[in-house]
């Protein structure tokens, strides 16, 4: 495994990987080693962020995310408090920094936010003195996401540089895809995209990875297939002919699995639509670590939780 | 910079503690090592070689890592956080006889941090304390078991335990703080 050659993050915030460098992330990913060792105890809780409070601001649907986040507040002892929009003066008309400052008017150390506004986190950044954790802004970055899938990646395979990732589906809408691109290129995996026509970014290219619209070219000989999700909410207009289509000619079956190496692992951010995007035998196969990749989120979060905790370059003492 | 201990004295220093160990421990099957990251733990391990060879019991050694237990993490202003690193007990500690292991008994606030990290993984029987240097100064109630030296210091000078596992040689120095 890499040994970190950084012991802290410079950023006060965690906004996207962009703003990270291999380094740090190397960091991130060793501290969340330690992290997930806390998880295997009897007693799963350490008392390193007690008196520390942690505002969690959902504006979008979250299961995994937002759970994940607070089993991770809670294992470091912060106190945690859960904010959704529905429920929240954002139905009364408030604004978004208008509802951040009213939140830090109550002194929280760290906001972790979800917003459908791509920069939201950014915004926020500017404007609170409070830690912005990013956990996911519009189609713009999802980072916790790509440091978890690195970090199951590495505990599969060893390393990640090197590695021929294969990235399917729904690239267009996708702050995971992004995320991953970021981080997997600064690690030096060789990643390669597939998606219909319609939903491949335009500009992809610029990031250094190999994008195709067969998805046999993208899985062969791969070490890790990563399929994301069809994102119906957030597209307007037609992008496919049908859901069913969309499956027969982009979606991962156990005949097109075969294509990749024989210790392929498969990859899915969820929520999973099966037989959509994955068939369902594919997603509870043997080479599935997607369950595997939930568990580790919340080792992931502690780790980002404790670094960020921390002072940094940018506070004035 | 003056040296305290050369690489002799520190093997005899860890030999004398595995005799007092086995002296004072009837049963050595209860106990287990655990030693404090980082230089508690090549200490472990070494009396643990030690006890064997004097009686063929081998202890086993667990790695304790008590950055997220420290008392100081959330009041530094200055600086990023202490690296954390894995810590690995491959044994129940329930009704076990521990003995905790650190390089420098000094303050002692990495012994209470140690304390409350040992006692989240079960219920020790007991738990006694092993260092290879006391150098005084304690800011907690903290007495050690077994003792490798006293050596009084001034909370000025700092001492270094080095160990051929990290450090490439065994000695202890001296050294004057820098401000």
């Amino acid at each position: 495994m890499t040994t970190q050659t950084v012991t802290g993050l410079k950023g006060k915030h965690l906004l996207g990987i962009a703003d990270l460098s291999a380094e740090e992330i190397g960091l991130i990913l060793e501290t969340a080693e330690a992290m997930k060792e806390v998880g295997a105890r009897p007693i799963k809780k350490v008392p390193t962020l007690r008196g520390k409070t942690v505002i969690n601001l959902f504006f979008e649907a979250s299961t995994r995310t937002r759970t994940s986040f607070e089993v991770a507040e809670k294992r470091l002892s912060a106190d945690t408090l859960n904010i959704a929009a529905s429920t929240s003066s954002v139905v009364k008309g408030e604004t978004l920094v208008d509802t951040a400052l009213n939140l830090e008017a109550m002194a929280p150390d760290m906001i972790v936010m979800r917003h459908a506004s791509s920069g939201a986190c950014h915004l926020l950044a500017r404007v609170c003195k409070s830690r912005i954790i990013n956990a996911g802004d519009g189609m713009h970055e999802h980072p916790t996401q790509a440091l978890l899938d690195a970090f199951t990646i590495r505990e599969h395979k060893g390393r990640i540089g090197g590695l021929k990732i294969a990235i399917i589906g729904d690239l267009l809408h996708s702050r995971v895809l992004r995320s991953n691109l970021l981080l997997l290129g600064k690690l030096g995996a060789e990643v390669w995209v597939a998606a219909p026509p319609t939903l491949m970014p335009p500009d992809v290219e610029r990031f250094g990875v190999h994008s195709t619209t067969s998805i046999d070219e993208a899985v062969r000989d791969a070490d890790v297939v990563m399929m994301l999700r069809i994102q119906l909410e957030r597209m307007q207009g037609n992008f496919f002919p049908s859901l069913r289509e969309y499956f027969t000619v982009f979606g991962m079956t156990e005949e097109r699995m075969r294509r990749a190496k024989p210790d392929v692992i498969i990859m899915h951010p969820g929520p999973m639509n099966r037989g959509v995007e994955i068939a369902s035998e594919v997603a509870d196969g043997p080479y599935s670590v997607i369950l595997n990749q939930v568990a580790n989120g919340v080792a992931v979060r502690m780790a980002v939780l404790f670094l960020l905790s921390g002072a940094s370059e940018g506070d004035q003492l | 910079m003056p040296v305290v201990m050369d690489a002799a004295r520190v093997e005899r220093t860890i030999a004398r503690i595995a005799h007092e160990i086995v002296e004072r421990n009837r049963d050595l099957d209860q106990l287990a090592l655990v030693g404090v990251r980082t230089r508690g733990v090549p200490i472990a391990r070494r009396i643990s070689e030690a006890v064997a060879a004097i009686t063929g019991t081998r202890i086993p050694v667990g790695t304790l890592d008590i950055t997220l237990y420290r008392d100081d993490l959330m009041r530094h202003t200055v600086g990023p956080q202490p690296v954390v690193h894995r810590t690995d007990i491959p044994f129940s500690i329930d009704d076990r006889r521990i003995l905790l292991v650190d390089d420098v008994l000094y303050t002692g606030r990495t012994v209470r941090a140690a304390l409350d990290a040992l006692i989240d993984f079960g219920r020790p029987r007991s738990i006694q304390l092993v260092v290879l240097v006391d150098r005084g100064h304690r800011e907690l109630p903290i007495k050690a078991d077994y003792v490798g030296k006293n050596l009084p210091t001034s909370p000025r000078e700092s001492v270094q335990v080095r160990l051929a596992e990290t450090d490439g040689q065994d000695e202890v120095v001296v050294q004057e703080a820098h401000a």
